[in-house]
């Protein structure tokens, strides 16, 4: 042990998100809970992306988006503590706050959209080509999944969780009963489920 | 109209429940197991939605707003069981006290009372500090920075050993090795730990690594 005392790693005098590369997301919602904000932005480096691309599908518009990003970070960086009483992923919760913060915001902006497949705008990006193969990958296996379910359960979901619609609003937009619309939404979920843990989604996802 | 209140879990997990709704759904989720681990499943589903959009990046300042904001909200840290300089004595005994029950270490101190291992001798000083690491254990923190460590887990598998770190400053530097067992580990640790310093365990090869090459088993909170 004082082979290793006499060998420690090179100090260094700020604290850079690389540092905390090796720590998994969860130790890293630990450290936000503690109030480290380095966690806070490493955990920003590794879901930001995704964050944002979600928060402009739903809210189509840069400014909203942003604010909806910022207030689910947050959120996060508030309630950390309650996420360690949770068994969740850290993925699944961080994007859960970011959906919610979304939703909230189209409600309230009363811009509410259905059209489920209209693209987002694309812009000019400066990250590396490994992140982006890595996020093309995911794309593409979700939305494989996405479309090998029956057209209904497809439509349900997407217009519930890209189109921030309630299922009443959905049921009248449909002009089908309510009861249909939630079994098309746990049919589409579950199935959902099971295809991307046939495709290996879940070990290429950040954990 | 009466409706079946499990299959909102779907339209929950989607966001997709109006206000009232969504009030009534959370009030029956803190009473139905069957829905919360259902919810648990359909969250993650929903969740990996997120990765089927095709974004462009955001804005970078957007992540330096979101810092500095958060940096201006700060919130306190939640107050652990400590001792004040001058009645160290009693204060430093709840500690442990609340320690033993919080960790599950009745036995462990019920049958050492009279041991001054080191993670007590840490707790009995004057201004001593006890922070958890993730439910397993805890770290003993003296005001010069002298640290202790007990943690709970099973042997260390052979060739590898625990080996204890301390970040600060992001930097982890090594604490210290130590073999686990059926009782609760009890490890001097080899760095001071300052104010803002975080310990964690991970497993590694005998002998110890100069930085973690695994994931952290356990990460304490920072030492305020």
């Amino acid at each position: 042990m004082t082979a290793l005392l006499t060998s420690p790693p090179p100090t260094s005098g700020s604290k850079g998100p690389r540092e905390l590369a090796h720590l998994t997301d969860e130790a890293l919602i630990s450290l936000v809970a503690s109030s480290d904000d380095g966690a806070l932005a490493e955990l920003y480096d590794r879901f930001g992306r995704v964050a944002y691309g979600l928060a402009l599908r739903i809210l189509r518009d840069e400014a909203l988006a942003q604010d909806a990003v910022q207030e689910a970070f947050l959120a996060l960086w508030h309630s950390a503590d309650r996420f360690l009483a949770e068994r969740a992923k850290a993925s699944t919760w961080i994007l859960t706050l970011v959906h919610r913060r979304s939703v909230d915001l189209v409600r309230r902006e009363d811009r509410r959209r259905g059209e489920p497949l209209e693209r987002a705008p694309e812009a000019a990006t400066t990250s590396t080509a490994e992140d982006e193969a890595a996020l093309g990958f995911q794309r593409r296996v979700v939305q494989e999944a996405l479309r090998r379910l029956p057209a209904e359960q497809r439509e349900a979901l997407e217009l519930g969780y890209y189109g921030g619609l309630t299922q009443s609003e959905l049921a009248e937009r449909l002009g089908q009963p309510l009861g249909t619309i939630k079994s098309r939404m746990f049919a589409g979920l579950t199935q959902l489920r099971d295809l991307l843990a046939q495709a290996g989604l879940e070990e290429s996802l950040p954990t | 109209m009466p409706v079946d209140v499990h299959s909102l879990v779907a339209p929950y997990a989607l966001d997709s429940l109006g206000d009232e709704e969504e009030r009534g759904f959370e009030q029956h989720l803190a009473t139905c197991e069957r829905c919360r681990e259902e919810l648990a499943g359909l969250r993650e589903a929903a969740a990996s939605l997120a990765y089927g959009v095709a974004g462009p990046e955001p804005p970078t300042a957007l992540k330096e707003r979101i810092l500095t904001q958060a940096r201006a909200e700060r919130p306190n840290v939640t107050a652990l069981p400590r001792g004040r300089r001058g009645r160290a004595a009693p204060l430093a005994a709840a500690a442990a006290l609340a320690a033993a029950v919080a960790l599950g270490f009745g036995v462990w101190s019920a049958t050492r009372p009279a041991t001054r291992d080191s993670f007590s001798a840490v707790l009995a000083q004057p201004g001593a500090r006890l922070v958890p690491l993730d439910g397993r254990g805890a770290v003993a923190v003296a005001p010069d920075g002298t640290a202790a460590l007990a943690f709970t887990v099973p042997p260390a598998p052979a060739g590898k050993a625990y080996e204890a770190w301390v970040i600060q400053g992001g930097t982890p530097k090594p604490a210290g090795l130590f073999e686990g067992g059926d009782r609760t580990s009890v490890l001097d640790i080899e760095q001071p730990v300052r104010r803002g310093a975080v310990v964690a365990v991970t497993l590694e090869r005998d002998g110890g690594a100069k930085r973690p090459t695994q994931t952290p088993l356990a990460v304490s909170r920072a030492v305020s």
